[in-house]
């Protein structure tokens, strides 16, 4: 069995752990106690998975290079900025609800498709945490999805919204089909592009914007990307210091 | 219409419930979000392994107002209660 890199944990991580920042935002500001209750508890799911992945890397690093003493904590909170290793797009401000829920979406679909493949491969570790984690990635694509077709099947002002998400966020999904050398060879991206561009497109079929979402993809678009390799939005900057302050300020403060 | 989404009423099986009970309501855009929003809501500590919601308006309530003529009569009715009988000693479990 290859050796698994220990980056592509830390990837798994840090889009976990981002994007679970960014949701919770959310807390207190939802457009309904109802729905600000379900976004916050898909943030405490995400974070969740990332102190599963933060953990075994951290086991992982210590092993590998007996100096260091990594936990979940020091790989969250004090890397900087050139140190993480999520896309682009999980770090991007939270938005709107439109877009907010279509990133959600966007990303529980490649999650799961990848997630999937992870489960079948042979580091038992990752398995476990990647069959443990789809549960709940199951309930994020639902939750998401329905929301994709409630707004674009929606009124005139929740389509527009979602049309100017889907605008904005595309040219971010470019990433999560570009793979990088600390992928296993068991992600084969060609086929999770295939399966996640066949997912998507049902959904906004059935959000009644297929004509919109062809239109997207007919377009050649140049796409972002550099987050696998720890080139980051200006964004990701400002969200490390207001997540990380608390340990920066007072090393080894707990409550 | 309302601008506000309708009220729905949310029960819950617990683990080891048979029935559904009544835990409290909750707004929902549609049954299929009431019953999300009701797993979010209410079943975040583990309460419940089923969950049952109907919209508050489908629910026909006795008037309060009634109560006097609706449930004091039964106060005095005692032989209602099935503890006159004398049972057999054999009988177990009663």
């Amino acid at each position: 069995m290859a050796t698994l890199d220990t980056k592509f944990i830390l990837h798994l991580a840090d889009n976990a752990l981002l994007l679970g920042h960014r949701n919770s935002e959310w807390t207190g500001h939802g457009p309904i106690l109802e729905q600000d209750i379900a976004i916050s508890n898909i943030a405490l799911d995400l974070v969740g998975q990332a102190r599963y992945f933060y953990q075994y890397a951290a086991s992982e690093i210590n092993l590998r290079h007996p100096a260091r003493l990594e936990t979940e904590d020091t790989l969250a909170y004090l890397r900087d900025a050139r140190d993480f290793y999520n896309f682009l797009m999980v770090e991007l401000p939270k938005g709107d609800w439109a877009v907010t829920t279509l990133r959600q979406f966007f990303f529980s679909c490649w999650q799961k498709l990848v997630l999937v493949k992870i489960c079948a491969d042979s580091d038992p570790q990752l398995s476990a945490i990647a069959q443990k984690s789809l549960k709940e990635i199951n309930y994020h694509l639902q939750w998401s999805a329905e929301w994709i077709i409630r707004l674009g099947d929606g009124t005139d002002e929740s389509r527009e919204r979602l049309l100017a998400a889907l605008d904005l966020l595309w040219t971010y999904t470019g990433e999560f089909f570009k793979g990088s050398a600390f992928y296993p060879p068991v992600l084969i991206m060609e086929e999770i592009s295939e399966a996640w561009h066949s997912l998507v497109d049902s959904v906004f079929t059935e959000a009644c914007l297929q004509q919109e979402f062809n239109n997207v993809l007919s377009k050649t678009r140049w796409m972002h990307s550099g987050g696998c390799d720890g080139l980051h939005t200006e964004h990701l900057g400002y969200l490390l210091a207001e997540m990380q302050f608390l340990q920066r300020a007072y090393p080894g403060c707990t409550w | 219409m309302s601008k506000d989404w309708p009220l729905f009423e949310v029960f819950i099986r617990s683990r080891q419930g048979l029935d559904h009970k009544h835990v409290g309501s909750l707004h929902a855009a549609d049954a299929v979000m009431a019953i999300e929003n009701a797993r979010d809501v209410y079943t975040r500590r583990m309460e419940g392994v089923s969950i049952w919601v109907v919209e508050s308006r489908y629910i026909h309530a006795s008037d309060p107002g009634l109560s006097d003529q609706l449930f004091d009569p039964a106060a005095d009715k005692i032989y209602r209660h099935p503890t006159f009988y004398d049972l057999p000693d054999e009988l177990k479990h009663m």
